[in-house]
């Protein structure tokens, strides 16, 4: 049974990690070949480095997703709160599914209804370009939002409720006992909230792809773009940095989490 | 307090959006939309042509201007966009079906040809292309024609000429056929003489009882993929653009010899510069288009993406002639003759949509079958 269960998780492990790996290796190949391993090199590491339109993708993507964390963390920590105090029953029902729903609805329905719904309010302004990075901007918070709402809400169901309540016995303000009491309570939440947000930020491609306007292109629409002819291997030596950064945020999350749990 | 807190979240929001959206790039800016790795980009030593032409035209002009360079994987998605109406492109560089469709539709500005002098470097030849006979709205930037790409190592040469090669019992499971219906169908009707873009259902009938009978010997039906299965000699025939070709050839494994012809009949297509109707610039549009047809841009774009281009004075410039070498010069360049003649008698164009729904129905079945 042991035997079995370890040749199990094995192949489990095996069929997630292989095609990383494959890409990994590829990123370090010497020439452009997908098949062929020919030799070592950082070639591609340094094609990736001159290559000033990824780059450019690159830092739209990071400014896009730092934003979009920053706004999504504040609004979802807000939100959270309000909800955990809300005292109907029904409504509260009502308002976790309907902050659930850009969660469940699939990606390219939220993309497609939002570009509609941009072009719709340009063209009522009159402007003759609707999409641009707000745009962008708004679509990215508006999917990151549920999930930051979501690793919140548990923190605050946790928390012990007399404890804002004393803080406020004691002469606290409601705002004191928030700042001073809740928030460090609810931080382990926040930190992961703000996490996911940013690595679901990080590699969005179908809504981005609807909401994009002229000339901010991110990573994955640029990397999108590149498939008519072959995706060059300097992509290979992208992902693989992207693979590593987004592995050291998970790192830092379960480890936040984990010394949460140790508390 | 509620109502203090929501009025500052309130305003945080309103500020940092007004930060990034007002925060507009200063001088001229000039959006291009273009087919991914599609331009000589400075990768591996390369000329940077967005970068140039940003420079050049300060030191011309005396004018910064920003270039926006995004890209897009297929010409059905950049008529998405550009229909939407939300986004604003002056450059775009879409194939000809698309141009014919969207000049149609209004969707493309006639071009002002005062300002792009650089236009005499296309030949005749070049001009006069069924999707804009007149030449108003596009400049050609690259054509390619399919030919049929195959392994010497396993290809017998008596087998070599014809579209007859994916047809061969000798290479059944090494055949690779295109995953497109139009593309699919193409190389059969090429093979059997029909014209292409027929309305008569009896040539597309034959044609797809010739795709059922290779069927057995294909071993899949490829797109991209095709780089790959060709170049790791895991197939060792297919169909694909000269251009292509030679990146196939670059990465090649040690035990495979690619080798290219073109069949008797077979499909061409131009890519083409155009100005959107969305364009906001369309004079500084002109004057980039221009400065992609002089010398220095033309050549190391020919350069990087491998295809075969329209400009007399990049396939006449001795440089490009050594730095590709003879024979990809032969296979990019072959003697045509007129190039409009052959290419408006042979190349695919829009079909009407019911034989667009007839096509279709009958690849569904060869795929199923």
């Amino acid at each position: 049974m042991k035997t079995s269960a370890k040749i199990y998780s094995g192949i489990v492990f095996a069929i997630l990690f292989a095609p990383i790996l494959v890409l990994l290796v590829f990123s370090f190949n010497e020439s452009k070949s997908l098949s062929v391993f020919s030799g070592f090199s950082l070639k591609w590491y340094r094609e990736l480095l001159n290559d000033r339109n990824t780059l450019e993708a690159v830092r739209n993507t990071l400014i896009l997703a730092a934003s979009a964390t920053a706004i999504s963390t504040v609004m979802g920590t807000a939100a959270a709160v309000g909800i955990n105090k809300i005292r109907t029953k029904w409504y509260k029902a009502v308002m976790n599914t309907v902050t659930d729903i850009p969660m469940t609805n699939p990606d390219i329905i939220t993309g497609i209804s939002l570009m509609l719904m941009f072009v719709f309010v340009g063209r009522l302004f009159g402007a003759s370009t609707s999409l641009n990075f707000v745009t962008m901007l708004i679509a990215h918070v508006t999917f990151c939002l549920p999930y930051v709402i979501l690793q919140i809400l548990p923190k605050l169901r946790q928390m012990d409720k007399s404890l804002p309540e004393a803080a406020m016995d004691l002469g606290c303000t409601p705002m004191g006992a928030f700042f001073k009491v809740e928030l460090p309570e609810i931080l382990p939440g926040i930190i992961t909230g703000a996490i996911m947000a940013f690595t679901l930020s990080l590699d969005d491609f179908v809504i981005s792809y609807f909401t994009s306007g002229n000339g901010f292109e991110t990573l994955p629409i640029r990397i999108y773009g590149m498939t008519k002819k072959t995706v060059t291997p300097k992509m290979y030596a992208l992902a693989t940095i992207i693979f590593f950064v987004t592995l050291g945020l998970l790192l830092i999350s379960n480890f936040v989490d984990e010394k949460d749990e140790a508390k | 307090m509620k109502k203090w807190i929501s009025l500052c979240l309130i305003a945080v929001l309103l500020v940092g959006l007004c930060l990034t959206g007002c925060g507009g790039k200063k001088g001229l800016t000039l959006n291009v939309y273009n087919w991914g790795e599609y331009i000589s980009d400075g990768s591996e030593g390369s000329f940077d042509t967005v970068r140039e032409f940003e420079k050049w035209y300060q030191e011309t002009y005396g004018e910064k201007v920003t270039v926006n360079y995004s890209t897009f994987a297929s010409n059905e998605d950049m008529y998405s966009k550009i229909s939407s109406g939300a986004v604003s492109y002056d450059v775009i560089i879409p194939s000809d079906y698309m141009i014919a469709r969207m000049a149609q539709e209004g969707l493309l500005l006639p071009l002002n040809f005062d300002n792009i002098p650089n236009y005499q470097y296309i030949e005749d030849t070049f001009k006069g292309l069924y999707y804009d006979p007149d030449d108003q709205y596009s400049i050609p930037y690259t054509y390619g024609i399919v030919g049929v790409i195959y392994d010497a190592n396993v290809v017998d040469e008596a087998d070599i000429g014809g579209w007859d090669l994916l047809w061969n019992e000798k290479y059944a499971g090494k055949v690779l056929q295109f995953n497109n219906s139009r593309d699919a169908f193409g190389s059969a009707m090429y093979k059997l003489g029909i014209d292409v873009n027929t309305t008569d259902k009896a040539g597309w009938d034959k044609a797809y009882d010739e795709l059922l009978a290779q069927r057995p010997l294909v071993k899949s039906y490829v797109m991209d993929e095709i780089f790959n299965m060709m170049e790791s000699g895991e197939a060792a025939v297919g169909a694909y653009y000269a251009g292509d070709y030679f990146t196939m050839v670059d990465a090649q494994a040690d035990n495979v010899d690619l080798q290219f012809y073109y069949p008797e009949n077979t499909n061409f297509y131009v890519d083409a510069m155009c100005i959107p109707s969305c364009a906001q610039n369309k004079e500084l549009a002109e004057i980039f288009i221009n400065y992609m047809l002089s010398e220095e841009p033309a050549v190391a774009n020919a350069e990087y993406t491998y295809y075969a281009s329209p400009n007399s004075i990049v396939y006449t410039n001795d440089g490009y002639i050594e730095e590709m070498g003879e024979e990809a010069m032969e296979v990019l360049y072959p003697e045509l003759g007129s190039f409009a003649g052959e290419y408006n008698k042979l190349a695919y164009k829009n079909l009407d949509s019911d034989t667009l729904s007839y096509l279709n129905t009958l690849w569904e079945n060869v795929k199923i079958n």
